[in-house]
């Protein structure tokens, strides 16, 4: 086979299998939200973080505008401290409620962002104060089954 | 009597041994053979028309076999995802389910396994009887080096063929999952697209993916080129060394693939 048709036929491979790999990176994957350009960092605490995981998406009125960084232990006030990254473009008040929220019923934990009106805007490294702790299916029916057995208990 | 079941046993414990030290020999000559072809590496690259030869041999003919495979993989995938998803009533999850087996596990290890049995397999042929014809001697003996000439570029057109094919392989099979999926059964088109563009990361899953097939690649390539350059020279000797390549490849791409896993998605 002549050298030039060789070359044809290998670079066409070659360009077939990079289209191939732009195909998964663009249509498949998501480079554009995984990566955001520029992000700030904010840190919550919380009394329980339930099932949230590093890389667990950030939202607010249900668009994604950053993602969970980091989860730790604070041995000090025996609470879990979440780093949450933030694309810079999305600023919050200060009294923004953080909360961790399941989406449908069994689906994966995220955390929500509701905006407050205060005037001042939370800075970047800022620790955010009004955070809700995960729903834990457990406590939630232990809390309702002790509510049914007082009912049943006080009329008599 | 016991003379003799005593010397069956020293019989034996030396077998073991034998075969211990004849693997771990085989397995030095086989580092010191992958630092050659690095070595040599060079002096093959400034003749770059033999590796891209070497390309178009196992890569771009190993194009039917990868394309055709990784079709029915990913419409077999759509239609079996479908059956176990749709009883939980998430059937619009098949994009994700498809994508992430495809570019995880499925692309990276069964495009390296057909790799290894399609390309693999006939490097080793064509090395072996190189070495049966006395080629290799005669190149050696005209200061041609045999691994600069004939091994290298033979090594590294495997290792650029390798993630190149897997990519293929995994974008047509996600295509298949998508017509199994959305054409024939009817799962809704924009639920399939973005639940999986939501769920797939590009650095996460696809990039390890590539990663994979890069290790998968050198795996393969440096056992093939091995075993053709080690067999011994005679019909037998080759026809058996080819053996070897297939099924060592084999062992090397899912223990490979253990491994990388455990690494890469660990803590999830």
């Amino acid at each position: 086979m002549s050298r030039k048709l060789l070359d044809l036929w290998v670079g066409l491979f070659v360009v077939l299998g990079f289209a191939a790999l732009l195909f998964l990176a663009l249509r498949v994957g998501n480079v554009s939200s995984a990566n955001f350009a520029d992000t700030y960092q904010l840190t919550a605490k919380f009394d329980n973080i339930g099932g949230l995981k590093v890389r667990g998406p950030v939202k607010s009125a249900g668009v994604v505008v950053g993602r969970v960084t980091e989860i730790r232990f604070d041995p000090q006030s025996y609470e879990a401290v979440a780093t949450l990254t933030i694309d810079s473009r999305y600023r919050f008040p200060k009294d923004t409620f953080v909360s961790i929220l399941t989406a449908g019923l069994l689906g994966e934990q995220y955390i929500g962002l509701d905006a407050g009106g205060d005037e001042k805007m939370l800075n970047p490294g800022d620790v955010v104060v009004k955070t809700q702790s995960a729903v834990v299916l457990e406590k939630l029916i232990s809390q309702f089954m002790f509510n049914k057995a007082s009912e049943g208990a006080s009329p008599q | 009597m016991v003379e003799k079941s005593l010397s069956a046993v020293i019989e034996l414990i030396r077998s073991v041994g034998h075969q211990l030290n004849n693997g771990l020999q085989r397995l030095g000559f086989a580092a010191r053979f992958f630092v050659m072809i690095l070595v040599y590496s060079g002096q093959s690259f400034r003749r770059l028309h033999l590796t891209i030869r070497e390309i178009y041999f196992s890569g771009f003919q190993s194009l039917l076999i990868i394309l055709v495979s990784g079709l029915f993989i990913g419409m077999v995938l759509g239609m079996q995802g479908y059956e176990t998803l749709q009883r939980y009533g998430s059937s619009e999850a098949l994009g994700v389910l498809v994508a992430l087996s495809l570019t995880r596990e499925l692309g990276p290890v069964v495009a390296a396994l057909l790799f290894a049995s399609r390309a693999g397999s006939s490097i080793t042929a064509e090395i072996g009887l190189m070495k049966a014809t006395e080629q290799l001697t005669a190149m050696d003996m005209m200061a041609v080096n045999p691994i600069a000439r004939v091994v290298a570029p033979r090594f590294w057109g495997g290792v650029i063929s390798m993630p190149l094919l897997a990519a293929l392989f995994s974008a047509v099979g996600i295509f298949g999952g998508y017509l199994i999926g959305v054409v024939f059964i009817g799962v809704d088109e924009g639920a399939f697209w973005s639940q999986m563009q939501s769920s797939v990361d590009f650095r996460f899953d696809i990039w390890n993916g590539v990663v994979k097939s890069f290790v998968f690649g050198v795996a393969v390539s440096l056992i093939a080129v091995f075993e053709g350059y080690d067999a011994v020279p005679t019909a037998e000797g080759v026809s058996a060394s080819i053996k070897r390549t297939v099924v060592y490849s084999a062992l090397a791409i899912l223990a490979l693939d253990f491994v990388l896993t455990s690494f890469m998605f660990r803590g999830l």
